[in-house]
C-alpha cells in the first residue's frame, strides 16, 4: 500500500513524460482493441452477405467462384444454366421458392443483374432482413429498373431517371444498348451487402437489351423499337446462377445431391453458409496479419514505457538511497518500479479503451454511410477484457527488467548518494 | 555494555573483493547519548564506515553491536527493519523526495517502521501533527511553506526537514553525512544548535561525521576516522 502511493506520487512528479507514455500506450491498446474488433464486425457482416437461401446453384465451377459470383458480384461464371435446367429444379417439390439470376452486364462500373420480383420477395440478407424500397418499387415493365443505395448515390439517379445499360462487364462496355429505354422505377434502402451497388433489371429486359446485338440489327441500323419489344415474346435462354429456398432445411444434402448429379448438364449447389467458412478461412491470413501487427505496436508501446523508466534512473539514485535509509527493504524498491510501470501500462489501456469508444461513436454514423456497415457499441467482450489483461501483464513483466536493474544497482551503492 | 550505542570489533570492509580493505577497525565504541564528531579527508571511509552502521553494506570480518543488537548477524531484512527502527539518517544534500510535501518526507521515516510510527503517535495525535510539531522545533515556518514543492525550499530549510525526518519517532542512534556541507558559515552553526537541541530531546546518540574540524568543538568528543581506523586510504 505504501508502496502504490509512493509510486503515484512519483508518477505524477513526472507529468510529461508520463503522459506521453500513457498516451503512447493508450494509443496502441485502442489500435489492438480495434482492429480486433473490426474482423469481428467484418467476420459478421460478411456471414450476413446473404441469409435466408439455402443453396446456391450454377454451372459446375469452384464453389467459392460460384458464391464470389452470385452473392459477392465479383468474378464472372464461366458457364451458364439453361431455363429448362432453371424450371425443372424450380418445379422439385422440395423447393419452396427460387430466384433466378443472370449476370454479365454492367452500368458504370456497376453490376447488371437480371431477376425477377421473386428476388424482393425472397432475398435475405443480415439477421433474415428483407430488402426495403427507399423510394418507388419493384419491376412492373420490361424496362424497369431497381437500383442498390450506392448506385443511386454515387451516379446521383432518383425514380424515372434514365439508364443506359453496356454490354460486357468494366467501366468501358463494347456495346452501349443506349436505344432501350431503361428507367429507375425503384431504389433500394442500404444494406452493407454488395445489393447496394447492383443494378436490377428483368431478365426479358436482358434479353431486350442484347435483342438487336444478337440478330445483328445494331450493324445494319434497324432498331428494334421499345414499343415493339413490349410485345415480342422474349423467352430466356440461360441463366447465370439460382438462389433456392428449401421448404424443410432436412433436405439441404438430398436437395444438392439431386443437384449435384443432374443429368442434363453439369451443375453444382452449395450451402452458402459453408462456402462463406470456407471463403474466410481463406481471408484468415489477412485477418491474422492485422491482428500480428496491431499487437507489435503495443509490444512498442511498452518498449517505449521501459525506455522511459529506464532512462529516469540515473536521475533516480538519490530518491532509492533515501528510500533505503529509512528502512525500505530492496524488495520494496524493486515494486516501486514494478508498480509503476504495472500503473503506466494500466492506465494506459483504460485510456486506450476510452480512446477507442470515443472513435467508435465518431465513426458509427460515418461507418453507416459510407460503408454500409452497422458499428454495435456494446460493453467490453470478454475477450476485451482478456486483451487488457493480456497487456497489462505485458506492462508488468517489462517493470520487471528496470526493477532488477534497480534492485541491484541499489544494493552496490548502498547508501552512497550519487548526483 | 546498557549504556553502549556502538560498538565495533575487528571489523574489515570493502566494497568489492577485487577493491583494498577500506575500513580496518580493531576497536571502536560510542556510549549512549553520546554526541561524537568524525571527521576525515574526503575518500577516507566516512560514508563507508555509515553505511556499515546502518546494516546496508556488511564487514567481511568482525562484529558490530548497536543499542545492544548484534546487527552483522542480522539477515538482510532483519537489518532493513533495524534501521527503519533505530536508526535516523541525514545526508549531505538533497535529501528530501521531491514528489512528496514537506510533511511526508518527514513522515516517510515511520512508513517502514511500526515501531517509529507509534512511538510518534504516542507524543502527537497524528503523524503529521508529530512532524509539523519537530518542524516547527526546528524553526521552520510550517504553515507558510507545506503547500511548497520541497524542492523550492533553500538548501538550510532542506536540512532541517531532513533532521526532523531521522528524529521522528526517537530513534536510538541519528548518523549524520556531513549534513552541514552545503550551509554557509551562519546557517551551519544555527542547523547545529538546533540539530543538538532536538537530540536532547530525543536521548539519541549523534555520529557525525565531516571533513570540515571546525565544527567539532560542539561536540562531546572528537575523532579523526585515522585514530581508529587502520586501513590505508588513498590519500
Ligand atoms: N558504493 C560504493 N561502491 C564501491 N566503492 C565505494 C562505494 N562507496 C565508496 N566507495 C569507495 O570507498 C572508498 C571510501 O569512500 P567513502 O565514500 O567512504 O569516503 P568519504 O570519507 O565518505 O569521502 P567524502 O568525504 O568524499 O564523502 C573510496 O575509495 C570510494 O571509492
Ligand atoms: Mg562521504
Amino acid at each position: 500500500m505504501a508502496i502504490l502511493k509512493l509510486s503515484l506520487m512519483s508518477l505524477l512528479n513526472r507529468k510529461a513524460t508520463v503522459v506521453l507514455t500513457i498516451i503512447a500506450i493508450a494509443v496502441s491498446v485502442t489500435l489492438l482493441l480495434g482492429v480486433d474488433k473490426l474482423r469481428d464486425q467484418a467476420r459478421t457482416g460478411f456471414a450476413n452477405t446473404i441469409s435466408g437461401s439455402d443453396m446456391i446453384i450454377g454451372a459446375r465451377s469452384g464453389s467459392i467462384q460460384l458464391l464470389l459470383y452470385s452473392v459477392f458480384r465479383i468474378g464472372s461464371a464461366t458457364n451458364n444454366i439453361t431455363w429448362q435446367s432453371y424450371l425443372d429444379l424450380a418445379a422439385d417439390p422440395r423447393v419452396k421458392w427460387s430466384i433466378p439470376l443472370s449476370m454479365g452486364d454492367s452500368h458504370h462500373g456497376f453490376r447488371v443483374l437480371g431477376t425477377t420480383g421473386q428476388y424482393f420477395e425472397h432475398y435475405r440478407y443480415g439477421g433474415k432482413q428483407k430488402l426495403a424500397f427507399a423510394e418507388g418499387k419493384a419491376f412492373d415493365d420490361v424496362f424497369d429498373v431497381v437500383i442498390g443505395a450506392d448506385v443511386a448515390k454515387t451516379l446521383g439517379y432518383g425514380i424515372g431517371a434514365a439508364v443506359v445499360v453496356q454490354h460486357g462487364i468494366g467501366a468501358v462496355g463494347f456495346v452501349k444498348h443506349e436505344d432501350k429505354p431503361f428507367r429507375v422505377s425503384g431504389i433500394l434502402r442500404r444494406t452493407g451487402t454488395p445489393v447496394d451497388r447492383t443494378v436490377h433489371i428483368t431478365l426479358k429486359g436482358i434479353e431486350a437489351m442484347h435483342i438487336d446485338w444478337q440478330t445483328g440489327a445494331m450493324a445494319t441500323g434497324r432498331i428494334t423499337s421499345a414499343d415493339a419489344i413490349r410485345r415480342m415474346d422474349l423467352p430466356t435462354d440461360t441463366i447465370t446462377a439460382i438462389l433456392v429456398g428449401l421448404k424443410s432445411r432436412t433436405t439441404a444434402f438430398s436437395f444438392q445431391r439431386h443437384v449435384n448429379d443432374y443429368k442434363k448438364e453439369p451443375l453444382l449447389g452449395v450451402l452458402p453458409g459453408l462456402a462463406l467458412q470456407e471463403l474466410w478461412s481463406l481471408m484468415s491470413t489477412v485477418d491474422k496479419t492485422l491482428g500480428a501487427i496491431a499487437a507489435f505496436v503495443v509490444v512498442s508501446g511498452l518498449l517505449g514505457m521501459t525506455t522511459m523508466i529506464l532512462a529516469g534512473l540515473d536521475g533516480r539514485r538519490r530518491e532509492m538511497a533515501i528510500l533505503r535509509s529509512v528502512g525500505a527493504r530492496p524488495v520494496h524498491v524493486f515494486g516501486l518500479l514494478v508498480t509503476e510501470a504495472t500503473i503506466l501500462t494500466l492506465v494506459g489501456s483504460l485510456g486506450g479503451v476510452a480512446l477507442l469508444y470515443l472513435g467508435l461513436f465518431l465513426a458509427r454514423p460515418l461507418a453507416a454511410e459510407m460503408l454500409g456497415l452497422n458499428l454495435i457499441i456494446g460493453l467490453p467482450s470478454p475477450r476485451d477484457v482478456g486483451i487488457l489483461g493480456l497487456v497489462v501483464g505485458a506492462g508488468f513483466f517489462a517493470g520487471l527488467f528496470p526493477a532488477f536493474k534497480v534492485y541491484r544497482q541499489s544494493l552496490a551503492d548502498g547508501m552512497m548518494t550519487r548526483l | 555494555m546498557a549504556n553502549i550505542a556502538i560498538r565495533m570489533q575487528g571489523v574489515r570492509f570493502r566494497w568489492r573483493p577485487q577493491d583494498p580493505i577500506v575500513l580496518d577497525i580493531p576497536e571502536f565504541q560510542v556510549a549512549k547519548g553520546e554526541k561524537i564528531f568524525i571527521k576525515g579527508p574526503s575518500g577516507s571511509g566516512k560514508t563507508s564506515l555509515l553505511n556499515l552502521l546502518a546494516g546496508v553494506a556488511r564487514p567481511e570480518a568482525g562484529d558490530i553491536d548497536i543499542s545492544g543488537h548484534r546487527i552483522t548477524a542480522f539477515s538482510g531484512r532483519q537489518g532493513d527493519t533495524f534501521r527503519a527502527d533505530h536508526i535516523g539518517f541525514i545526508f549531505q544534500m538533497f535529501n528530501l523526495l521531491p514528489y512528496l510535501s514537506m510533511l511526508n518526507n518527514v513522515t516517510l521515516a515511520c512508513l517502514f517502521s511500526d515501531v517509529r510510527r507509534q512511538r510518534a503517535l504516542g507524543r502527537a495525535p497524528s503523524l503529521d501533527a508529530e512532524a509539523s510539531r519537530l518542524l516547527q522545533h526546528l524553526e521552520l515556518d510550517v504553515s507558510g511553506l507545506a503547500s511548497r514543492p520541497v524542492s523550492l525550499l533553500s538548501m538550510g530549510q532542506q536540512q532541517r526537514v531532513a533532521v526532523a525526518r531521522s528524529l521522528i519517532g526517537g530513534p536510538d542512534l541519528v548518523i549524520a553525512d556531513e549534513p552541514t556541507s552545503a550551509l554557509d558559515a551562519d546557517a551551519r552553526q544555527s542547523f547545529l544548535d538546533l540539530l543538538f537541541r532536538e537530540i536532547a530531546e530525543t536521548g539519541s546518540t549523534l555520529l557525525f561525521v565531516s571533513h570540515d574540524a571546525g565544527l567539532a568543538d560542539s561536540f562531546d568528543r572528537s575523532l579523526a576516522i585515522a585514530d581508529f581506523n587502520m586501513a590505508e586510504t588513498e590519500r
